[in-house]
């Protein structure tokens, strides 16, 4: 039987690289940042699936986990930290990226990657 | 029967991302990348971070959509095709 | 044609990169070293129910605060971006209907957030969260009744006083308890309640408010007025 963590792992991983390849190879400067938030989601799940348990549950110590054996029943909190923080930022970063875009939009009257050469060689 | 749950989500998911990439409209990408988040947030929840899962369906599928069809109303007010 | 090669071949490349995680990926029985303290510690040393909290706020608390910061400098980034780009506002307005409908609803919608950021040490959910729903709130004001004016004023004196207060009880730690960002300069409390777990629900309440009026300032931008 393969593990739920395992399973999560190879979605994430696919996730990455469907995004890599989305800000790669799409011309759109918002399907860009569409691909960068797909790799954004994907790199999360990765994440979050390092740090499961099999058959244990969300570190929160209520009725169900009792104070005395909470190590032996809880998932690890730390990637759920680090994820939740990620999440953030990245609502934070794509924000700013899609700015860049209007901004790029209004001086260039163009969406298309190709038109917007300066710094090619 | 949670890893069929699991391969379920992971297979609509990767659909909806490949959507995302190859559909015409920028509109409907723009909300197949909003459907990835809110599944993924079913998925962290299967995993046991509900805080994650509450973060990604706030921020992942509600704000982070609105901030781009902000940015898709800016840019299409000038040419209303595409 | 060349191009496209190229990318495929650096998409299999980083492919093969993950490839050994994938294979040598085994779960682990045992909670790590590290975690496993941070779970003992947040039981025994702060009286927190929710273990995700204490290690963002207490544990990670220095993480935390540059994540603020960063989310900060966002929200400049994308005001210097949009400056003077004053657009004419979203949609016409709406029937009376659904503006008297949306006020009501934005005031439960305000309590919700509130309830989830101060009950973010006992519950799933806390400031990041919390401030979501409130800037959630912001933005149904905006869509959906024509006459809204966002406060600027308000919104930058809630956004940079909140910050300064959660430097301030960081600062306060160094003196009257272990460390910078340690929650023990108040009473601990009862495992459990809600004035309990010391400052954390303090400084994760001033977190909530920094977002929210953070993401309101960045919707508010990106919407135009």
């Amino acid at each position: 039987m393969i593990s739920i963590s395992m399973l999560s792992l190879i979605l994430g991983i696919a996730l990455l690289i469907t995004g890599i390849f989305a800000m790669l190879t799409r011309k759109n400067l918002i399907r860009i940042v569409i691909g960068f938030s797909i790799a954004d989601t994907g790199t999360h799940i990765i994440i979050v699936s390092l740090g499961y348990l099999r058959g244990r549950t969300a570190p929160i110590i209520d009725r169900a986990v009792n104070a005395a054996d909470a190590v032996q029943k809880v998932v690890d909190p730390i990637p759920s930290a680090l994820v939740l923080t990620a999440i953030v930022i990245g609502l934070a970063v794509t924000a700013v990226m899609l700015s860049f875009v209007v901004e790029m939009y209004r001086k260039n009257r163009s969406l298309s990657i190709d038109d917007y050469q300066e710094l090619k060689w | 029967m949670i890893p069929v749950i699991v391969i379920v989500l992971g297979i609509v998911m990767l659909g909806a991302a490949f959507a995302a990439i190859y559909f015409k409209s920028l509109l409907a990408s723009i909300i197949s990348a909003g459907v990835i988040s809110l599944l993924a947030s079913v998925l962290y929840l299967i995993l046991g971070s509900p805080d994650v899962a509450m973060t990604e369906a706030t921020i992942g599928s509600g704000l982070t959509t609105v901030v781009f069809l902000f940015a898709l109303y800016r840019v299409r007010k000038g040419n209303p095709d595409d | 044609m060349i191009k496209y090669l190229a990318v495929i071949v650096s998409v299999v490349g980083l492919g093969m990169i993950f490839l050994p995680i994938v294979t040598g990926f085994h779960e682990a029985e045992q909670l790590s070293p590290l975690a496993a303290q941070y779970v003992e510690g947040s039981i025994n040393d702060l009286e927190t129910q929710n273990v995700v909290t204490s290690v963002i706020v207490t544990y990670r608390g220095l993480d935390t605060l540059g994540e603020v910061t960063v989310l900060f400098l966002a929200t400049v980034g994308v005001g210097l971006l949009l400056k003077g780009t004053q657009e004419d506002r979203l949609l016409m307005p709406f029937s009376e209907l659904l503006e008297t409908t949306s006020s009501v609803l934005v005031a439960m919608i305000m309590v919700l957030g509130i309830y989830i950021f101060s009950h973010g040490h006992l519950t799933p959910g806390g400031g990041f969260q919390g401030g979501v729903v409130i800037a959630s709130g912001f933005l149904l004001l905006l869509l959906a009744s024509s006459g809204t004016k966002i406060n600027h004023l308000v919104l930058n004196l809630v956004e940079s006083v909140s910050g300064a207060a959660y430097v301030g009880i960081g600062a306060a730690g160094l003196v009257l308890a272990v460390g910078f960002l340690s929650p023990e300069i108040l009473p601990l409390g009862d495992f459990g309640r809600l004035l309990s777990a010391g400052a954390i629900p303090v400084i994760y309440s001033l977190i909530g408010l920094k977002v929210g009026s953070e993401l309101t300032s960045i919707l508010v931008t990106m919407g135009g007025e």
